[in-house]
């Protein structure tokens, strides 16, 4: 287990007339190696959530326990808490500073007190596993490059902190399909081949369900489900009543079964749709 | 952290205050500041507080909510008080050094402070029980007479406005972009003056560019809703006085002569 977060509540502007519970009593466990899927309809307490995992925000009650250090704790572990839990908020193009690009995502590691050849390692480590070319682009000013671009310079400049825990709110808000997919693939990658665990806030199901391996609903600041991602998508029902949904291809094989053809309608992505079709309409053909 | 500047920000309610026309609000803030000025001893400053207490009660602000507007000014008034103790000549009580506390001094002193307290929290007040939108309908109208000798009176009430409006969503702004800039390990809080300076940079580089994104979006954004200033603009709420406020306005401006009346002849030549 790499976080432990137990009984968490926070009040927003706690004693003022815009008082706001945004979370109420959490109680959750985040090992190692999980992807996570974070959903919920908008104000349900997602983003104050991943702001709590770094010591961004600190529990009006409760804990948050990073690695065996409480982010509420000594004020000289939340550096070492931030570098474990590395997180990417929401347009994080939004906050790039540097005239190159090299600088702005050497920012971190620099804070970290590495030395240089460090983090230049670190630098060309973040820009290729982001599908940034380091020759090409590093003394570029960030600002020059396109919506997509400037997303994974931010995103590299989170990974170059070498984080175990990856969050990452909403990061494909906003851009093209191509540039999408491109992230959604990095993303996949960076958890097959470097063995980070990451927690992605996002509201495509379409998304969670081609990567995720566990989901965590969350409603009115309560975890409302929790668990496989397959087991959750099944709660058609309950994931609509919180404002939610199932994917399009799930909802698609449901109704296709209704219409009284006896296949799967627990897949969640097309590529799983594709074959279980091809498999219906072959057997059904061999009658 | 940075949310707890109230100054320009409407605390929405529904009370007599807040239905106040807001031309009557600006003239009465007005004249709250200039009788301020003529304040030349302590008794009137009580009237003042019993003033600011009245219409706080009235808009249903908390007490406590008010005074948040006065953090970020702690630094000016306790610099005023400090120069203020130090620098008066008089009648010497205390001396450290080269420098001497007055009796006149510390009377001073406390004196500019609580000048400095009322002014913020007079108009805060206007702020605070008076929409943006309110606020630079009235700002407009009270301006408009001077529009045939050249001032740009629907002009400066937009600007107005628009700086306004952007106050709450440039402090959101600031907050995330500190926070990002602080998971990368950005550290605002601790070292001498100077790297604190230094480490502003990552904060004000995206703040300005974000800003200029802005305000180049909302040109576009009201160019394509037709605006092209003031010119035969019409309102769809036009202000009319009522009963209220010609009693609020009459009010105040009996209330305020009387401050002001206290410099000339003593309070208690009034009493």
């Amino acid at each position: 287990m790499i976080i432990k977060i137990e009984d968490l509540s926070y009040i927003y502007n706690q004693n003022t007339p815009f008082e706001m519970k945004a979370l109420d009593n959490v109680n959750l466990v985040i090992n190692e190696g999980e992807f996570i899927g974070l959903i919920g309809h908008t104000g349900s307490g997602k983003s104050t959530l991943v702001q709590h995992l770094n010591g961004l925000i600190r529990p009006t009650s409760g804990r948050v326990i990073v690695d065996g250090m409480d982010t509420s704790g000594d004020k000289k572990n939340l550096l070492k808490i931030r570098q474990k839990v590395g997180l990417v908020f929401q347009y994080p193009e939004h906050q790039l500073f540097e005239e190159t690009i090299y600088k702005d995502i050497a920012f971190g590691p620099i804070n970290l007190g590495l030395n240089e050849e460090e983090v230049q390692q670190r630098v060309k480590k973040a820009m290729e596993s982001v599908g940034l070319s380091y020759e090409k682009l590093k003394d570029r000013s960030p600002f020059e490059l396109s919506g997509g671009q400037k997303r994974r310079v931010a995103i590299a400049g989170v990974l170059a902190m070498n984080p175990k825990v990856l969050i990452l709110d909403e990061p494909t808000a906003g851009l093209d399909p191509r540039g999408r997919d491109e992230i959604l693939g990095e993303l996949k990658k960076l958890y097959e081949e470097e063995n980070i665990t990451i927690i992605l806030v996002s509201h495509s199901m379409e998304e969670i369900a081609m990567l995720v391996n566990r989901i965590i609903v969350m409603h009115k600041g309560k975890v409302a489900m929790d668990g496989k991602t397959r087991e959750v998508f099944k709660e058609k029902k309950k994931l609509e009543e919180l404002g939610l949904g199932i994917p399009q291809i799930t909802q698609f094989m449901r109704e296709y079964r209704m219409k009284g053809n006896p296949v799967d309608d627990t897949v969640i992505t097309v590529e799983e749709a594709k074959n279980e079709l091809i498999k219906y309409l072959r057997s059904k053909g061999n009658d | 952290m940075i949310r707890n500047i109230t100054i320009g920000q409407y605390f929405p309610a529904d009370t007599v205050i807040h239905r106040l026309d807001p031309r009557i609000k600006i003239l009465i803030v007005f004249m709250f500041i200039v009788s301020l000025f003529f304040i030349a001893s302590f008794y009137p400053y009580a009237l003042i507080l019993a003033f600011i207490v009245l219409t706080v009660k009235l808009s249903k602000i908390p007490f406590r909510y008010v005074l948040k507007g006065l953090k970020p000014l702690w630094f000016i008034i306790i610099i005023t008080f400090i120069i203020n103790v130090f620098m008066t000549k008089g009648e010497v009580i205390l001396e450290l050094g080269p420098l001497n506390i007055t009796k006149e001094g510390i009377r001073q002193a406390v004196f500019m402070a609580l000048r400095l307290i009322f002014l913020v929290i007079g108009t805060s007040l206007l702020t605070l029980t008076t929409s943006p939108i309110s606020l630079t309908d009235g700002i407009e109208k009270l301006l408009s007479p001077l529009r045939k000798v050249g001032v740009p009176a629907h002009e400066l009430a937009m600007m107005m406005t628009i700086a306004l409006r952007f106050i709450p969503t440039l402090l959101e702004e600031t907050d995330k972009i500190m926070k990002a800039q602080m998971a990368r390990g950005a550290d605002f809080e601790s070292g001498n003056i100077i790297n604190r300076a230094r480490n502003l940079v990552p904060l004000l580089v995206p703040l300005f560019i974000n800003a200029f994104r802005r305000a180049d979006e909302l040109a576009i954004a009201m160019e394509a809703r037709c605006y092209r200033g003031g010119e035969n603009r019409t309102r769809m709420n036009e202000l009319k006085l009522n009963r209220n406020d010609i009693l609020a306005i009459s009010f105040s401006t009996i209330f305020f002569l009387l401050i002001i009346l206290t410099r000339y002849i003593g309070i208690r030549g009034i009493l």
